[in-house]
C-alpha cells in the first residue's frame, strides 16, 4: 500500500478564493492510503516546495499528489521536488484545481465540491503509479532555420557562433526576407539595406551555416534531439556552383515583361533573374513560367552568353535528407491581400498603394530610382492621404481581429520621409489610434506631427473614388465632428500583416500549434515565448505575432539561446511514459505495429516457459523501441489481447480515475 | 455514491470529459486563464493523445453511473502524434453506433476537436454538453448497480 501525501496550494487567492483548500485537504485526508494532507499559500514557492519535501521525509511518503494550477504549468516543477526527496519523479500527481475549477466557477460550494472530486481523482492514480527511468537519447548538434528573413538570419548567426552547424532554408531565391524591401527603418531612419545586407554576407560566409534557398522542407520526421528533415531543393535550372552572379544573362534575356516579384510588380524583371543586386546566394535564377527556352524550346540566348556554363534547363528538383536536433520556425508575414477592400479602390487605382509598395517606391533601388512618383502617370504628388488599420483590429470576416503593431510606427516614417524630401506635399493620415510604445518611438511620432507638420485625423475613411486623375477621399474627422473631403494625388493603405501561407502547413508538419490566426503559439505566453509547446521546436520573429524589426531581432537572439541550450547537451531525458508489452498476454498478432506512427514497435521470437512435458515454447511477441515510442497510445487500444500499456496513462490508472469520478 | 439532485431538485449529472494532452487539454487551461467558466459537473481526464482513449473506458464510465462522456482531441492533422485523432474519429464512430443500439442515447456521448488555442469553444462545447445531458436526465441503462454497492460498502 501506498503512503500517500496530498499538498492543497492556495495560489495566493486564485485558488482559495473560490475553493475551501482547508475542506479540500480535509477529505483528502480520509482517502484511500494517504497519510497525510495539508494546504499551503503557494506550493509552487521554495517555501512550498520544502514543505513538500520535509513531509516525505517524515512521512516516508511513496507517492504525492499537489492539487493546484495546471501540470502543464508546473508539473515540471514539482517532478524536481519529489526527485530531491529522493522519490521517484514519477510518483507525482497533480490535481488541476485552478485553471480548471477555481477559474472557471464561482459557486464556492461547487468548486469546492469539484476540487474534492479532482483531488481524489489523482490520489486514485497515484495509488497505482509506479517508478519510472526515463531513457536518454543523443542530440545531433545541428539546428534547421525554416526561413531566411532577419529573423531566421539572426537565429542562425547566433547558433553558428556558439559552435553548431546551422542550415537555413529559404524557399525564395535569396535570403534577406520582408527586410530586404523595406527603404528607410524607424525611429533611427537607417536604410534597412545597410543593416541587412551585411548580416546576409555574415551568414552566407559563416563556416558553420549552409543556405539552401529557393528550397522548402516538405517533411518533418523524429522528436526532439534526433528530427529527420526532407528538404526539397526547387530546380533554379541555374547550376549555383557555377554561377558567378554576373548579371549578363538578365541583360540579354528576350522574355522582359515579368511581374517582379521584389518591387512588388511595380516593375519587369526578365525570365532568368537576379532578384536585387545585393541577393544572397547572387545566383540567377530562371522563372521556368516565362522563359522561352522552357516554354517553347527555342532560344537558350542565356546559355549561350553564360561564360561560366551554369546555365542547365534540365535541372531537376533534388531532395536532401539531413538529421537536426532542434529546428527554428522563421516564416515570417506577408500583408493581406486588399481584394476584400474595394472601398479604397486598391484594385482600381494605381494610385492607391499599400505601405510595402509605397518603400519599394521610395528606395533608391526601387522602380523609380527613389523619388517618388505616381504609379499611374509618373508625376510627382502633391497631396498624399494614409489610411490607417485597412484590415487590423477588424471585427468582420474581412479582415484581422489583432493590431498589426508595426503600422503607426512606419507610416509616421513615411510621412516624415515625404515631408522631408517633398516639403511641398501635403501628408494626411487617417487613423483610429497612434499606438507608438516602444524605445523612442512617441518622440518619433510627435517629430511627425510637430516638427514636419503631418495633419493626423483620428477618423476612418469610407470610400476612396478615383475621379479625373485624382482620388477623392472621404473620411470623417472624429475630433471635429464632421466629414473630410481630400482630393489625393495618391492613397496609402496600411494593410494588415498575417503569418505566412506556409505556417499551417509547416505546423501540421511539426506538429506544432497555430492559433485562430495562424500564428504559431508559445509553451507559454510570458515564460516560454520563444519556444513552441512541442519539444524542439523553437519561434522566431512574426511567426509568433506581429512585431517590429528590433522585437523580432531580440527574439531571434532569445530563440538561439534555447537552441544553444538544447544542442549543448550530450543526451536529452526522453519521455518514460512510453509504450509497454506484457509479453505472456501479447499473441504477436501485429496490429499494434500497423497503427504506431513511428514504428517503434517489432516483433521477436522469444523462449517462454510453458506448463506440460514440453516446458518451454518459442513464440513471437511484440517489442517496443523506448527511444522511439512518444507514448500516444495508439497501440493499446489496438491490442485485442490487452497486453499493450503505456507506462504513467495505464488502463488501470485511467479506470481508477474514472471511477473516482464517478463515485 | 454521488447525490445527482442539487438541493433545489434539479439534475446534476456526472460527466467524464478525456482530454488529449496537447491541444484539448491546454485548450480548457485556455478556457480556465480566460476565466470563461462551464458547468462543475465536468470532471477532466488528461490522456496523452485522444487515441489513448480505450472504448472500455467510455463503457467503464457509463457503468459506474456517468451521465455523459466527451471526448476531446487535436483537430483532425493537428495530432501531436500526427495520427492518433483519426483513429479516434473511426473508433469512436463504431463505439457510439454500438452504443446507440444498446440503447444509450446517442448525444450521451460526443467527440469534440479543441485546440490549444480554443478556449472558448471548449467552454462553449462544455456548456452545450451539459445541457443536452440535463435534458436527457439520469443514465440508467448501463450502470453496473453490483459495483456501485460494492463501492458504497
Ligand atoms: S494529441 Fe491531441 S488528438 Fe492526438
Amino acid at each position: 500500500m501506498q503512503r500517500i501525501g496530498v499538498f492543497v496550494c492556495w495560489c495566493g487567492t486564485n485558488i482559495a478564493a473560490t475553493v475551501d483548500v482547508k475542506a479540500v485537504a480535509e477529505a483528502a485526508r480520509k482517502e484511500p492510503g494517504v497519510v497525510f494532507a495539508t494546504d499551503y499559500q503557494y506550493m509552487c514557492s521554495e517555501a512550498g516546495q520544502k514543505l513538500i519535501r520535509d513531509a516525505i521525509a517524515e512521512h516516508k511518503l511513496t507517492g504525492v499528489v499537489i492539487c493546484s494550477c495546471s501540470p502543464r504549468m508546473h508539473e515540471a516543477t514539482f517532478r524536481k521536488t519529489v526527485e530531491a526527496a529522493g522519490l521517484n519523479p514519477y510518483m507525482l500527481e497533480v490535481a488541476n484545481i485552478r485553471e480548471q475549477c477555481s477559474w472557471i466557477h464561482k459557486d464556492r460550494t461547487e468548486a469546492t465540491e469539484k476540487a474534492v472530486v479532482l483531488a481524489r481523482t489523482a490520489i486514485a492514480k497515484v495509488s497505482l503509479n509506479v517508478p519510472l527511468t526515463a531513457g536518454e537519447s543523443p542530440v545531433t548538434k545541428r539546428a534547421l532555420v525554416i526561413g531566411g528573413g532577419i529573423a531566421g538570419i539572426q537565429s542562425a548567426l547566433d547558433i553558428a557562433d556558439a559552435g553548431y552547424e546551422v542550415d537555413i532554408v529559404e524557399k525564395q531565391p535569396t535570403i534577406g526576407g520582408k527586410m530586404t524591401q523595406i527603404d528607410k527603418t524607424f525611429p533611427t531612419l537607417d536604410c534597412a539595406a545597410c543593416i541587412l545586407t551585411p548580416k546576409m554576407v555574415d551568414a552566407a560566409q559563416h563556416e558553420k551555416i549552409t543556405i539552401y534557398s529557393y528550397s522548402e522542407v516538405t517533411e518533418v520526421t523524429g522528436f526532439v534531439g534526433a528530427f529527420k528533415a526532407r528538404i526539397k531543393r526547387k530546380a533554379r535550372f541555374v547550376d549555383e556552383t557555377k554561377c558567378t552572379g554576373c548579371g549578363e544573362c538578365t541583360s540579354k534575356c528576350p522574355s522582359k515583361k515579368n511581374k517582379n516579384e521584389f518591387n512588388l510588380g511595380l516593375d519587369n524583371r526578365t525570365a532568368i533573374y537576379i532578384p536585387f543586386a545585393q541577393a544572397v546566394p547572387k545566383v540567377a535564377v530562371i522563372d521556368a513560367e516565362s522563359c522561352i527556352k522552357k516554354k517553347t524550346g527555342k532560344c537558350g540566348l542565356c546559355q549561350k552568353i553564360c561564360g561560366a556554363g551554369a546555365i542547365d534547363y534540365e535541372q531537376k528538383d533534388e531532395y536532401i535528407e539531413r538529421e537536426y536536433g532542434a529546428i527554428v520556425v522563421a516564416t515570417g508575414y506577408n500583408p493581406i491581400d486588399l481584394a476584400k477592400y474595394d472601398e479604397y479602390a486598391y484594385s482600381q487605382s494605381p494610385d492607391v498603394v499599400t505601405s510595402l509598395e509605397l518603400e519599394r517606391l521610395m528606395n533608391a533601388a526601387g522602380p523609380t530610382k527613389g523619388t517618388l512618383l505616381r504609379p499611374s502617370d509618373g508625376t510627382h504628388p502633391h497631396t498624399i492621404v494614409f489610411i490607417q488599420c485597412v484590415g487590423s483590429r477588424c471585427d468582420d470576416a474581412r479582415g484581422k481581429p489583432y493590431c498589426s503593431k508595426i503600422c503607426c510606427m512606419y507610416t509616421a516614417k513615411h510621412a516624415m520621409l515625404i515631408r522631408e524630401k517633398y516639403p511641398d506635399t501635403e501628408v494626411h493620415v487617417f487613423y483610429i489610434d497612434v499606438r507608438t510604445p516602444g524605445k523612442n518611438f512617441d518622440e518619433f511620432y510627435r517629430r511627425a506631427v510637430e516638427q514636419y507638420g503631418v495633419d493626423y485625423i483620428k477618423g476612418m475613411v469610407g470610400k476612396v473614388v478615383p475621379h479625373d486623375g485624382k482620388l477623392l477621399v472621404q473620411g470623417s474627422d472624429l475630433i471635429a465632428n464632421e466629414q473630410v473631403r481630400i482630393e489625393a494625388d495618391m492613397v496609402v493603405l496600411a494593410a494588415a500583416i498575417e503569418p505566412d501561407k506556409s505556417a499551417r502547413s509547416i505546423a501540421t508538419m511539426l506538429t506544432a500549434s497555430i492559433d485562430t490566426n495562424d500564428f504559431f503559439t508559445e509553451a507559454h505566453p510570458k515564460l516560454r515565448p520563444v519556444e513552441s509547446p512541442t519539444a524542439g521546436v523553437f519561434l522566431s520573429g512574426v511567426c509568433q505575432g506581429p512585431k517590429d524589426i528590433p522585437e523580432t531581432v531580440a527574439q531571434a537572439s532569445a530563440c538561439a539561446a534555447k537552441v544553444i541550450g538544447l544542442l549543448a547537451k550530450d543526451k536529452l531525458k526522453g519521455n518514460p511514459c512510453v509504450a509497454h508489452v506484457n509479453e505472456e498476454m501479447c499473441n504477436g498478432c501485429s496490429t499494434c505495429e500497423k497503427v504506431c506512427p513511428y514504428g517503434a514497435i517489432t516483433y521477436q521470437d522469444k523462449e517462454f516457459r510453458v506448463p506440460g512435458p514440453k516446458r518451454t515454447e518459442i513464440r513471437r511477441v511484440a517489442s517496443v523501441n523506448e527511444a522511439v515510442c512518444q507514448g500516444c497510445g495508439a497501440c493499446t487500444v489496438a491490442c485485442m489481447s490487452g497486453a499493450m500499456d503505456i507506462k504513467g496513462f495505464a488502463n488501470k490508472q485511467i479506470f481508477a480515475e474514472v471511477d473516482a469520478i464517478c463515485r | 455514491m454521488q447525490i445527482k439532485i442539487d438541493e433545489n431538485g434539479n439534475f446534476k449529472p456526472t460527466i467524464v470529459a478525456f482530454c488529449c494532452n496537447w491541444c484539448s487539454y491546454a485548450g480548457a487551461d485556455l478556457a480556465g486563464t480566460s476565466r470563461l467558466s462551464y458547468p462543475a459537473n465536468v470532471k477532466i481526464v488528461r490522456v496523452p493523445c485522444s487515441c489513448r482513449v480505450n472504448p472500455l473506458f467510455i463503457l467503464r464510465a457509463f457503468q459506474r453511473g456517468a451521465d455523459g462522456v466527451i471526448l476531446c482531441g487535436c483537430h483532425p492533422g493537428d495530432c501531436h502524434y500526427t495520427t492518433g485523432n483519426y483513429y479516434t474519429r473511426r473508433r469512436m464512430t463504431l463505439l457510439f453506433n454500438m452504443l446507440d443500439y444498446l440503447g444509450i442515447e446517442r448525444d450521451r456521448t460526443r467527440v469534440e476537436w479543441v485546440s490549444a488555442a480554443e478556449g472558448a469553444k471548449m467552454a462553449r462545447v462544455m456548456n452545450e454538453f451539459v445541457a443536452r445531458i440535463c435534458e436527457l436526465g439520469e443514465n440508467k441503462r448501463l450502470e453496473d448497480l453490483r459495483c456501485k454497492k460494492s463501492l458504497e460498502e
